[in-house]
């Protein structure tokens, strides 16, 4: 059976897994299709949300940001767990008391503001799209390569597969398919991990291979770590040593903080936690999310730094000192079919610029390197594309691994990058229908019609997605990072001094998340150009408008703005009145805590 | 409201406004540990810790890469552990 058929059969059998577990649990009322009614044990709740929120980010693009750079993005592995400490400490607990369904319900009452609850649902609705176009982006590049064609075509089929699981059921379908899209998606990611951390360091467990020694060809140990045999060939080509801090610490850190509020602010995770029966499963929830979550993020960064390995030995199979790989050999050989298939979806080229045959790849923008190559007749790097987002997809293939492994791994993105969408989709369509359209403009709508706005700002959201994914700001996992900005710099403030702030009151949470997030939006505008358009931007990351800080983390600051700005206007203001601030000492005590309600 | 029910309600505040620093001198504890890991020892304290060599690299990178995601863990789970603790002994478990 060649590879293609292979690939085929195994992303339509989850598909088929998938749809049968939707059908099963279709959702019948609105309660259930965005809670999933309270049954829902905490362990169950955990997988499902790091199902939701393992995306095409995580699986598709993260190891392979890493394997490019090495410590330096160690930011996103801080960036994306730390998150959950915030979240099982300082948010969880609190809004399962307070007992209804979306965000921006809390934020509505605690400040007792419908305007509060409108802004809430625009931030909301910013985050997540932003958030969809970085999935939309993975569905395109896993589509692409498992059927062979650009991924432009990829993103068009994604988007439509995306809408048609999306409608299907509702939240409760979603926790149980999303279950399932777990386990597929984390064996999918490991089996291949392990497979590679044997072949390279003997080490069945890929987190401890990272830092093991390798294992030469016949099984014996060699005496280098895989971390200093890495850090050398990496030299040797001219690149940033693997395990070297060269980033600006102060954007590291900035960046690494907006990702772990934006986690605690996004309000596709935050509603999984409305669906637990009680306080305590709230936060026990919450650590079990972060132990599913935890298997592949304890694996990831062994992925990036055994492909980063495994690909410079590719293309200098002769070591770093000997001649390069052939054209002749990538084009024959079948350990090299990879870098073909790859070749059609645009996201792999190269190119041989000085005509001697062979593949440079190396660093030409190293000023150490400028002797070398001149000396060795070399016009530049002849890898001239590697899409950082296909490595994951691609590692099992470099790797030579088995057909089967290939066509899982497949199978694996797709499910990441599907269950996040849905998640995100549900999240949208919950702040269309019940928080703008039943909750502000049409109070008097019908459980049916409610359910029909939903499913149309599904489409909707999907439309506006793709559009905008056509000119995707960075690769998936930096497009995402701009969405936990915004999530960090607008919803996650206003939660948590909804909760531990009694003074805080409805101008001047209003104010707080206006700032916050035009703030924020400006600064990714002026760096990635307006609604993403190529060429609009007047800034670059490379050179950003304050210091070092880059669009990407500017959430941390957005976020600073907000807490700012919320407090000195509520205090220059009048206190909230007191029903509020007893509804404030009454989410604080898990005693009293009912099963959450719609307000219907 | 009768004298009783009254000075039932000023026990309960108390007892509610005791529960809740006891609750936020936790979370103080545990974010504390959770910058620690993570901002300091991943990456502001790196070099501090570049002398202790892990596999082929330096503790910080490990913080960074693994250990700092094995301590969220520990905090997020020992949190919980702890409240449903507070919680019975403040009296305001479910």
């Amino acid at each position: 059976m060649d590879q293609f058929t292979l690939n085929l059969l195994f992303v339509g059998a989850s598909f088929a897994l998938y749809i049968g577990i939707a059908i099963w649990a279709r959702a019948g009322s609105t309660s259930e299709f965005y809670a999933a009614g309270r049954g829902v044990h905490p362990v169950t709740n955990g997988m499902a949300t790091a199902a939701d929120w393992m995306s095409a980010a995580s699986f598709i693009s993260m190891a392979g940001l890493i394997a490019f750079t090495g410590y330096d993005n160690s930011t996103f592995l801080m960036g994306w767990t730390g998150g959950y400490v915030l979240l099982a400490l300082l948010l969880a607990p609190y809004l399962r008391k307070f007992g209804k369904f979306t965000v921006s319900e809390f934020i509505g009452d605690r400040f007792y503001s419908s305007a509060a609850r409108m802004v809430a649902v625009i931030c909301l609705l910013v985050a997540s799209i932003t958030y969809v176009i970085g999935q939309m982006q993975g569905v395109g590049i896993a589509f692409g390569r498992f059927l062979e064609i650009d991924a432009f075509w990829g993103l068009l089929i994604g988007a439509c597969v995306v809408f048609a699981y999306a409608v299907f059921g509702g939240m409760k379908g979603v926790t149980y398919t999303q279950v399932a899209q777990y386990c597929v998606l984390i064996t999918a990611y490991t089996i291949p991990a392990i497979f590679i951390s044997l072949q390279l360091t003997g080490n069945p467990i890929p987190g401890l291979g990272l830092f093991s020694e390798t294992v030469n060809s016949d099984g014996t140990a060699s005496g280098v770590y895989l971390l200093t045999k890495l850090d050398e060939i990496v030299t040797d080509l001219g690149f940033a040593e693997y395990t070297a801090h060269h980033a600006n610490t102060l954007n590291m850190m900035l960046f690494t903080l907006s990702l772990m509020i934006g986690t605690a602010g996004l309000p596709h995770v935050i509603m999984r936690f409305f669906t637990v029966p009680k306080v305590s499963d709230a936060r026990w929830s919450a650590g079990w999310t972060l132990v599913f979550i935890a298997l592949l993020y304890l694996t990831a960064p062994a992925v990036g730094a055994m492909a980063r390995l495994n690909i410079s030995e590719m293309m200098w199979p002769n070591g770093t000192d000997g001649a390069a790989v052939s054209v002749e050999t990538i084009e024959t050989d079948p350990e090299y079919d990879w870098m073909l298939t790859w070749q059609k979806t645009g996201l792999l080229d190269w190119e041989d610029k000085n005509g001697d045959g062979l593949i440079q790849y190396y660093n030409d923008g190293s000023e150490a390197m400028a002797a070398t190559a001149a000396a060795n007749g070399w016009e530049g790097n002849e890898l001239t594309n590697f899409n950082r987002d296909i490595l994951v997809l691609a590692n099992p293939e470099i790797a030579n691994l088995p057909g089967w492994v290939i066509g899982l791994v497949a199978a694996g993105g797709l499910a990441a990058a599907l269950s996040t969408a849905a998640g995100l989709l549900l999240a949208i369509s919950s702040a269309v229908s019940h928080d703008l359209l039943k909750g502000q403009l049409t109070p008097n709508m019908s459980e049916r019609s409610e359910l029909l706005a939903a499913r149309l700002s599904m489409a909707a959201a999907i439309v506006v997605a793709v559009l905008l994914g056509l000119n995707p700001p960075g690769f998936a996992a930096q497009t995402v990072a701009l969405a936990f900005g915004l999530a960090a710099a607008s919803i996650f403030p206003a939660l948590m001094m909804g909760i531990f702030s009694k003074r805080v009151n409805n101008i001047g949470a209003v104010a707080g998340m206006l700032i916050g997030l035009i703030a924020t939006l400006l600064y990714i505008f002026l760096h990635k150009g307006w609604f993403f358009i190529p060429d609009t931007n007047m800034f670059t990351d490379a050179d950003p408008l304050l210091g070092p800080i880059k669009s990407t983390s500017f959430g941390a600051i957005g976020a600073l703005l907000n807490f700012t700005t919320a407090i000195l206007v509520s205090r220059a203001t009048q206190e909230p009145p007191q029903e509020i601030q007893d509804l404030v000492e009454s989410v604080r005590v898990p005693r009293g805590a009912g099963a959450a309600a719609a307000d219907h | 409201m009768s004298d009783e029910s009254a000075n039932r309600e000023a026990v309960s505040e108390e007892r509610d406004a005791a529960y809740w620093s006891a609750n936020v001198r936790i979370i103080t504890i545990s974010l504390i540990i959770w910058a620690i890991v993570s901002f300091g020892f991943g990456i502001l304290l790196r070099p501090m810790l570049s002398g202790i060599s892990v596999g082929g690299t330096d503790l910080g990178f490990w913080f960074a890469q693994q250990g700092s995601i094995l301590v969220f863990l520990a905090l997020i789970f020992f949190y919980a552990w702890r409240m449903n603790g507070i919680d019975r002994d403040h009296g305001v478990e479910e």
